[in-house]
């Protein structure tokens, strides 16, 4: 499989006080396209922190994170918006939807980026709502579904604007078993039929299972790297 | 761009019910600024529209040089006589000039409203008065008869002040009238007047023949610069000479001014303090939807977007303050009767007047609350860090 993400020497180090707190030091890693990886670890660990430099919504202290050729550490920051709406999903813990919107007009909100026409917006939401199996539920705002709803919707917002790569922050971590299997079910389709590059940062071993690897992160280092099967 | 701003706004608006204290709080404060300062302008307004509304270019006001008001000025019987021989004075048909020497004396009345007492002129006036003021009707009763204690009260009076209504004895210093008539003049100011006969006043407040000022008919609006230069090559008299509509004009614009100087200075303070209110409210607004912020901005939403969206829900709230200020004012003020002290320290009776100026003033300055009350958090909702996104609510 080609690669994706390229990840050379990552560092990231915060301030606090005068106190340099060290994420992870020359972290190497290469992201093939279609690839579904589930990064697991303690909190801490950086996992979190690695989904937003690959994501862009956080700079590394140095070394570089590459997509498809683009050094998107090195992007302005309006650059790296208009490369965020193009190219990547979010899918948070939280499902972080507008409360005050439907369902349809949270899916909407990354084809307003675009030049589609109203019509072409519309009919992408309908797809992207009827692939998570929410199409009777598009003029419900979030406070009426359930917490799987609302992830759901979440997923149908990170892959309406059809992005390469979906970064999903605990995707699961707010839902009961039957909820999360669903949500995870999802995301195994949309990786193996629409072939989307799914990172998910998880606590959960059995949702890491419906993953294609495993990467354990712990202290800034990748400590365990496993290869298995998909559920 | 302009989908992503309608977008953020229409998000924002949409929230607002999520904050309705703050919100309805920083629409009162703002909505207390407006009718302040709309109440302020309607009351200039009023005034200046009463007295610019009084008075003829046709006629001609001559007080004693450097007087500025009625109350001031002391003329002769000989000047009085001087003016009637003077050129561009009219006549009537029997040919006699135009001309009404007046005497202008303070009395007390007492408010309707209040209770209180407050000055109210007296005007003397003589049988050429009454054709010098355009619109004069006796709507109830009759004219004062000469020689006699019977005066005649203006509408604004009997409407505004207690013991004048018709066929009442009223005692006015040391002596009683009776009220015979009640006159209009189409709202201008000699509607806040009482008058009596010239010479009754003369006599009973030791005047002598003396009048404070000369009203004549002018042959034409032109002929004030013939009566202007008469004066000037007269040694008997010493006298200032205006058309009567700027005699008024004048003597508005001092009392107007000063409403508005009271008025915008107060308007302004409040405002002052309708911003911190309005700043508050923006950083609750943007506080609680930081999440919301950064979430938009994780999918490629412009901090452009993001801060004007904040700027539209600022100018929205403050727009709404404006509007309800505005009509509140409107409903309980415009056309309302009061009085206040004119220039010649007598009550002038006038209408609030809320105009269509008056409410953009007020429009204006709530929307600069809303803008300056907006500006920082608009800017602080433009910078609403990225990682925000993996904040729990």
């Amino acid at each position: 499989m080609a690669s994706l993400y390229e990840l050379k020497d990552l560092s990231k180090r915060y301030t606090r006080g005068k106190e340099s707190i060290t994420i992870f030091e020359e972290l190497t890693m290469s992201i093939p396209q279609g690839d579904f990886i589930a990064i697991m670890g303690p909190s801490g660990s950086g996992k979190t922190t690695l989904l937003n430099l690959l994501g862009g919504i956080d700079r590394p202290s140095s070394g570089s994170v590459e997509c498809e050729g683009v050094r998107v550490d090195k992007l302005s920051e309006g650059k790296l918006a208009k490369w965020r709406s193009q190219h990547v999903g979010f899918i948070f813990q939280f499902y972080n939807l507008m409360p005050t919107l439907t369902a349809a007009q949270n899916v909407e909100l990354p084809l307003l980026l675009t030049k589609l026409s109203g019509k072409q917006r519309k009919d992408r939401v309908a797809t992207a709502l009827d692939i998570v199996g929410l199409a009777d539920r598009k003029g419900h705002r979030p406070r009426q579904l359930s917490g799987g709803q609302q992830q759901r919707v979440a997923i149908a917002r990170a892959i309406v604007a059809d992005p390469k790569v979906l970064l999903c922050d605990e995707p699961t971590g707010d839902l009961d078993r039957a909820s999360a299997d669903e949500i995870l079910e999802t995301l195994q389709l949309l990786n193996k039929e629409l072939g989307k590059t799914i990172v998910m940062v998880t606590h959960d071993p059995s949702a890491a299972k419906y993953a294609a690897r495993e990467l354990h992160l712990d202290k800034g280092r990748f400590i365990e790297a496993k290869a298995e099967p998909a559920q | 761009m302009f989908k992503q701003i309608g977008a953020v706004t229409m998000i924002n608006l949409r929230s607002i019910p999520q904050r309705a204290g703050l919100s309805l709080a920083t629409i009162i404060s703002i909505a207390l600024v407006t009718g302040v300062l709309l109440g302020f302008l309607a009351m200039s307004n009023g005034f200046r529209a009463t007295l610019q509304g009084t008075g003829s270019d046709n006629v001609a006001v001559a007080l004693r040089a450097g007087s500025q008001a009625e109350l001031n000025s002391g003329l002769s019987s000989e000047d009085v006589r001087l003016i009637e021989e003077a050129p561009g004075v009219a006549r009537d048909s029997e040919g006699r000039p135009l001309v009404s020497g007046e005497l202008y004396v303070i009395v007390d009345g007492t408010k309707r409203a209040s209770g209180t007492d407050a000055n109210l002129p007296l005007r003397g006036v003589g049988p050429q008065a009454l054709s010098l003021r355009e619109g004069f009707e006796m709507v109830e009763g009759r004219m004062f008869e000469p020689g006699t204690n019977e005066l005649v009260v203006g509408a604004s009076v009997l409407r505004e002040f207690s013991g004048f209504d018709l066929g009442e004895t009223i005692r006015l210093g040391s002596n009683e009238w009776v009220v015979v008539g009640i006159f209009s003049t189409g709202g201008s100011v000699f509607e806040s007047e009482i008058w009596a006969d010239i010479a009754v006043i003369q006599n009973l407040y030791n005047r002598g023949t003396a009048v404070q000022s000369v009203r004549a008919r002018l042959t034409s609006v032109e002929a004030i610069e013939d009566l202007r230069a008469w004066e000037e090559d007269e040694p008997r008299v010493n006298l200032d000479i205006e058309s009567e509509t700027d005699f008024f004009a004048s003597q508005a614009g001092g009392t107007a001014v000063l409403i508005e100087f009271v008025g915008w200075p107060l308007a302004i303070i409040m405002a002052i303090g309708a911003l911190a209110g309005a700043w508050n409210t923006m950083y609750s607004s943007v506080d609680t939807r930081m999440r919301e912020i950064a979430t938009l901005r994780a999918i490629g939403f412009s901090g452009f977007a993001a801060a004007v969206g904040t700027m539209v829900e600022s100018l929205v709230l403050a727009a709404l303050g404006g509007l309800v200020g505005a009509l509140a004012i409107y409903l309980l003020f415009n056309g309302v009767s009061a009085s206040t002290l004119g220039s010649g320290f007598t009550q002038v009776v006038f209408s609030f007047a809320v105009t269509g100026g008056s409410v953009i003033a007020g429009m204006v300055m709530a929307v600069v609350i809303g803008f300056f009350g907006g500006l920082v958090p608009a800017i602080r909702s433009a910078y609403v860090p990225l990682l925000t996104v993996h904040r729990s609510e």
